[in-house]
């Protein structure tokens, strides 16, 4: 079957990207309520929205750094142009996303063009600090300086005193996209299981297919080759008489509209867009993010992008009380044990957990978590791996530094 | 002028951090090519030494003092450290008052162990991954050590005062010609200044002027030649990051009286002391100390109020804004050389 | 699409393509609460959102310490703490309206962001029914505007910016902890007493909306006792070095330095003013005096010895003797062994507010409570008579100025109460021009149906 202009595989592989993404909810939901393991349960809508959400963000970040090899650490700045731009919308016209979405990718696209044709001026480290520096005098304004803008610390909001001059008697007063209200849910009680279908959830995974659609058609086409050729070796293109900064710029913009996006949803989805959202942290964290899944592939940005929200979500809200609900049928001694030993890792040391995966997952798995998939895939099939799709294949970067 | 020469001492000290925490990091990032976002983790496990040997040297035992009683006519219970009865408390105290001091010592084994075992055990295995793998290999290492930190230390930060002598400010002004009191500077931060500069001029001695120094240079050139000369190039390197991790960790031993320790002070500095190390320029270890110097300096004009009244919020940016105007005129950064983390 | 009507066509209609194949759902809840989280088993679950990683990471801990201990006071488990002397009898030890209390954590990392998700989590995947914590007041803000928007009951923590009863205040949202008004307020004539009338201040101002509601208030007040401002100088948030913002205090004309700052930037910023000989300098003839108007423990013990005689203020101290005081501290002391920060005090405070309120109201709609919340007056929770203000849910209370003790005997008594300042002295009109004026407003109750 092929569609859409895909090849059979692709269209496959779509296909079962769809299926998993609209299953999300049922998917991430395993374990019933009440019991002790209901805790690792991710199907509510908050977590989903966001692993839609820097799903997104990763995708259009791979398109840049896993294409073109270009790592930029100021994509957070798009991100915060995306959400501060709906948020206006909010406060000017009504809480419909369709405003304030389209021109969230037109504001941050401009500003990626801006910035990009600034920084692609440089290459390699040069390239990563000048974005970073971009990003860093972004937050930092936005933090103090143009807080009248922005709301610096607390976060732009809307208030009741704002103009909203499209907003009808019976319209919603929360995010909606012509009246399907974002934060509204429908919840599913299976005997001791419950799922919860979201609106929000389901308005960003569409989006998000549609997105990773676009990603998939950018990976093949040529000026997808042509990127990659950007990162084999740039010199040798340049030598043979192509230019090939319209090219990353243009890579550059696409992934800036993406994080605008991504930025944009999240304040359609909870409409606050704190400054935190730009600091150099969250630039770093999508660079993290792809890395993690496995730069250059088509799922790891995504995987990545989960991995790290679920251990930021879920971890983090482990407590003693939990802890001790699990371990209570062990004798005292062994319990208390555990527990100590389990400080270190949950809760309030969430982060030495996410820090030790980082570190296993990069010297076991070289490609990522990606590789991990082929890896269990290559178990089952007990064939020899074939590289028939170097788009599900991590790229060796080539190391050059001495 | 006063004032003016006033910010230029701040920027001066700030500098010396800079430039301290750079010059590590760029002899493991511009030459042994590892982007170590780990880096300020060990500057930050540098200061936690200066918080371990202060409360080692102030461990103490109570003692009844059988002479004084106190309000309810019970013998009185005095603490005494551990020290200050192995020493007498005339040296004991002294002890105990110079911890930063006593802690730059000890830090120097502890930090290059610290370093050795981080290239042994993991870095080396990095050196052909990609950068990207560097990145969060560092990066997840960074995290943990702070972690670390954080349970046995807490999240507050600590005091770690200087030894007591170094209390107080030097009349700076009257050297110089200005009325009493118009420029002073407290001592601890001249003494900062001055430890800087004998490390730096000491690291520069070493690489310059011992043969170890110029394999290593020769190393960072062409590696694959020295090691074609039978030259074992990887010890040197070994050597070397354990050397960049002393410096850091001394660095940040001394810095404590300055800036109290806290467990998450190595991520602040992390971005800022990468900045510091691309605008000197990739491979360049006088772009680096200048870049330090340079941006501190930069720094305390831009926090001056005449400044900050015609551009607000200038001292918010100015570190990056400089940091684009030099990458945009000077392609390699202040002193980089061609090639180096350029792809 | 309304949760009411859970239909097959609603299903279909949400594009949920869970599969022909899937069994027949045994049970529909019509989702047909109340309001939000309505529970309905016989545990209801409180949300205790604070900062556990970052720089407020302390502060967080000692919050969720004090919350717990709440609990077990609530579900009758310990000694009963400040339910003993509480005012309200409303509370037996039994839980609130026959249910036992839960408590889900989460860490608000101090960002605004964070601290919504996290909250958001509790709403929705652990179904709570109140939030409470926070180290923060832009995280405080954020989320109480999010418990508005979700009908649930917000209970902020720390949080000391005017804005959170003041142009931010939310109908659903109440805040125990004292202000930046009321700081400046309390500090005013004792600053009057030791330092007269004749002083020039310059103000050093974390560069965000905390740090400029504290300082305006704190400006106001010393202005109304005759001193002059010199300056206002705002610095970076966590800007590690301040010595280029202290160095030109000195030959400024001022004779006292007032840092708006706090956490980890106060601990910096005093240290060094002390390392730069501000404290033992003389200018106008008068000796140099620095002055942080917001202090907690956490932060004295961070600052060491440089607190010395420094004036500021706080919302409670351990070291009261009131018999509230005395019952928490020691619940406190004895579970963890060693006495609880102001934090943790509001914090604790309000969890028992929140169920004594349910309690009086009969219900956990939370319309109710804020009903029997509103006006309502109590006492013996360590703060003497307390108002909870209807028309900016802003407790009422009297306001401790504090100085760093020269002489401390351990790390809990750095800091020495030097005047319990009534309460008459630290309140202001609802529409007063720092809270947003007349404009501000709570808004309608939202119980989230």
């Amino acid at each position: 079957m092929k569609l859409l202009g895909l090849s059979a595989k692709d269209t496959r592989f779509l296909l079962i990207v769809i299926f998993l993404t609209l299953a999300t909810p049922v998917l991430l939901q395993p374990f019933p309520e009440n019991s002790g393991l209901a805790t690792f349960n991710a199907g509510y809508p908050d977590l989903m929205q966001r692993f839609a959400i820097f799903g997104i963000f990763a995708i259009g970040f791979n398109i840049l750094f896993g294409l073109t090899g270009y790592l930029s650490f100021g994509h957070a700045a798009f991100l915060g142009v995306g959400s501060y731009t709906v948020v206006w919308m909010y406060k000017l016209l009504d809480y419909n996303v369709v405003w304030g979405l389209p021109l969230a990718v037109v504001t941050s696209g401009v500003f990626a063009l801006l910035i990009g044709f600034v920084s692609l001026r440089r290459s390699g480290i040069y390239f990563s600090i000048l974005t970073l520096a971009f990003a860093q005098m972004s937050y930092n304004l936005a933090y103090s300086v143009l807080t009248p803008i922005t709301n610096g610390e607390t976060g732009l909001q809307v208030y009741r005193s704002d103009a909203q001059v499209l907003l009808g008697a019976n319209e919603p007063t929360s995010p909606h996209f012509f009246g399907l209200v974002m934060s509204k849910s429908t919840k599913l009680n299976l005997g001791d299981w419950q799922f919860t279908f979201n609106n929000g959830y389901y308005f960003t995974a569409i989006i998000a297919i549609i997105v990773f659609y676009i990603s998939l058609r950018i990976f093949r086409s040529p000026f997808g080759l042509m990127l990659r050729a950007i990162k084999t070796n740039q010199t040798r293109l340049n030598y043979t008489g192509i230019n090939t900064r319209p090219y990353a710029l243009a890579a550059f913009v696409i992934s800036g509209m993406y994080a605008g996006l991504a930025g944009g949803l999240m304040a359609a989805m909870d409409p606050l867009a704190g400054a935190e959202r730009m600091q150099w942290t969250a630039s770093g964290e999508v660079v993290l993010m792809v890395i993690l899944g496995g730069a250059g592939t088509l799922m790891g940005p995504i995987l990545g992008a989960g991995f790290i929200k679920y251990f930021e979500n879920i971890f983090s809200k482990i407590n003693d009380q939990i802890l001790q609900g699990w371990f209570a049928w062990m004798p005292d001694w062994l319990s208390g044990l555990l527990i100590e030993i389990s400080h270190f890792f949950v809760g309030k040391s969430w982060h030495l957990t996410l820090g030790l995966l980082f570190m296993l997952v990069v010297i076991f798995l070289p490609g990522g978590l990606v590789e991990a998939g082929q890896r269990i895939a290559r178990l089952f099939k007990k064939k020899p791996p074939e590289d028939k799709d170097p788009g599900h294949h991590p790229q060796p970067a080539p190391h050059v530094a001495e | 002028m006063d004032a003016i020469i006033l910010q230029i001492l701040n920027g001066l000290d700030k500098g010396s951090a800079y430039a301290l925490i750079a010059l590590g990091l760029t002899l493991i990032f511009g030459t042994l090519g590892v982007v170590n976002f780990a880096h300020g983790a060990l500057f930050m496990i540098g200061a936690f030494v200066a918080v371990t040997v202060q409360r080692l040297l102030g461990l103490s035992f109570e003692q009844i003092d059988p002479d004084k009683t106190d309000f309810l006519g019970n013998p009185l219970k005095v603490k005494m450290t551990y020290v200050e009865s192995w020493f007498g408390p005339e040296v004991g105290g002294t002890i105990v008052d110079w911890s930063v001091p006593v802690a730059v010592i000890i830090a120097i084994p502890i930090m290059l162990l610290v370093g050795y075992v981080m290239e042994r055990g993991l870095i080396k295995h990095f050196y052909k991954r990609p950068h990207a793998d560097q990145i969060l290999v560092t990066f997840g290492l960074a995290i943990v050590l702070q972690e670390l930190i954080k349970y046995f230390y807490g999240a507050n930060p600590i005091q770690t005062p200087a030894p007591s002598v170094f209390k107080g400010s030097f009349d700076f002004g009257v050297l110089v010609g200005f009325d009493p009191n118009a420029i002073i500077y407290p001592y601890w931060r001249l003494v900062y200044f001055a430890f800087a500069a004998v490390v730096l001029g000491g690291v520069f001695a070493f690489l310059r002027y011992t043969t170890f120094g110029m394999v290593v240079r020769a190393g960072m050139a062409d590696r694959e030649t020295v090691g074609l000369l039978g030259i074992n190039i990887d010890k040197r390197f070994t050597i070397m990051f354990g050397l960049a991790a002393a410096v850091a960790g001394i660095a940040g031993v001394m810095y404590t009286p300055i800036l109290s320790p806290n467990y998450h002070m190595g991520m602040d500095f992390l971005v800022l002391s990468f900045v510091v190390v691309v605008v000197g320029g990739m491979g360049s270890l006088p772009g680096a100390v200048a870049a330090g110097f340079l941006l501190g300096i930069l720094q305390s004009f831009a926090s001056m109020n005449e400044i900050k009244s015609l551009i607000p919020g200038i001292d918010q940016v100015i570190i990056y804004l400089v940091a684009i105007i030099i990458l945009l005129t000077r392609p390699r950064g202040l002193l980089g050389r061609a090639g180096v983390m350029e792809d | 699409m309304s949760t009411s009507n859970f239909t097959r066509r609603g299903l279909m209609k949400t594009g949920a393509a869970t599969g022909a194949g899937l069994a027949l759902p045994t049970i529909f809840t019509s989702a047909a609460s109340a309001f939000t989280n309505e529970p309905t088993g016989d545990t209801v679950t409180f949300g205790f959102n604070v900062p556990q990683t970052g720089p407020y990471a302390e502060e967080g801990l000692d919050e969720l310490r004090a919350q717990e201990l709440a609990v077990e006071h609530i579900n009758g488990m310990g000694d009963g703490g400040m339910l003993n002397t509480f005012s309200s009898k409303a509370l037996d030890g039994t839980g609130i309206l026959g249910k036992k209390v839960d408590f889900v954590t989460g860490d608000t990392q101090t960002k605004t962001d964070a601290a919504r998700a996290s909250a958001r989590s509790m709403i929705e995947k652990d179904g709570v029914i109140m939030i409470n914590g926070g180290s923060s007041s832009g995280p405080a803000v954020a989320v109480q505007a999010l418990c508005q928007e979700a009908g649930i009951i917000s209970m902020a923590g720390l949080t000391h910016s005017n804005d959170t009863t003041g142009k931010d205040r939310k109908r659903n949202g109440f805040r125990h902890f004292f202000n930046a008004y009321m700081s400046g307020a309390a500090l005013g004539p004792v600053l009057k007493e030791v330092y007269g009338t004749d002083r020039r201040a310059y103000h050093l101002t974390a560069d965000y909306t905390w740090g400029w509601t504290q300082q305006e208030s704190i400006q106001a007040s010393t202005e109304a006792i005759g001193w002059e401002t010199v300056n206002n100088v705002l610095t970076p948030v966590g800007a590690g070095d301040f010595s280029s913002y202290i160095t030109p205090v000195l030959n400024s004309g001022a004779d006292v330095l007032i840092l708006n700052h706090y956490g980890g930037d106060m601990v910096n910023s005093l240290t060094q003013a002390v390392q730069f000989g501000l404290r033992d300098a003389e200018a106008n003839g008068k000796n140099f005096e620095v002055i942080v108007p917001l202090y907690s423990e956490l932060m004295a013990a961070g600052a060491g010895e440089n607190i010395q005689g420094v004036y500021g203020s706080m919302n409670w101290n351990w070291q009261l003797q009131d018999e509230g005081t005395k019952a928490f501290v020691k619940s406190f002391g004895e579970k963890y062994g060693f006495p609880p920060s102001g934090s943790a005090h509001t914090c604790y405070v309000q969890t028992l507010l929140y169920a004594d309120a349910v309690a009086r109201a009969g219900s956990f709609n939370p319309c109710a409570v804020v009903e029997a919340l509103e006006d309502f007056e109590f006492d013996g929770m360590g703060n003497g008579p307390t108002l909870y203000r209807a028309e900016d849910h802003q407790c009422f209370k009297d306001v401790l100025v504090m100085k760093g003790a020269e002489n401390p005997t351990s790390e809990y008594d750095n800091l020495e109460i030097v005047e319990i300042t009534p309460v008459e002295q630290v309140t202001y009109a609802p529409d007063h021009p720092m809270f947003g004026g007349a404009e501000a407003s709570l808004g309608e109750c939202n119980d989230g149906t």
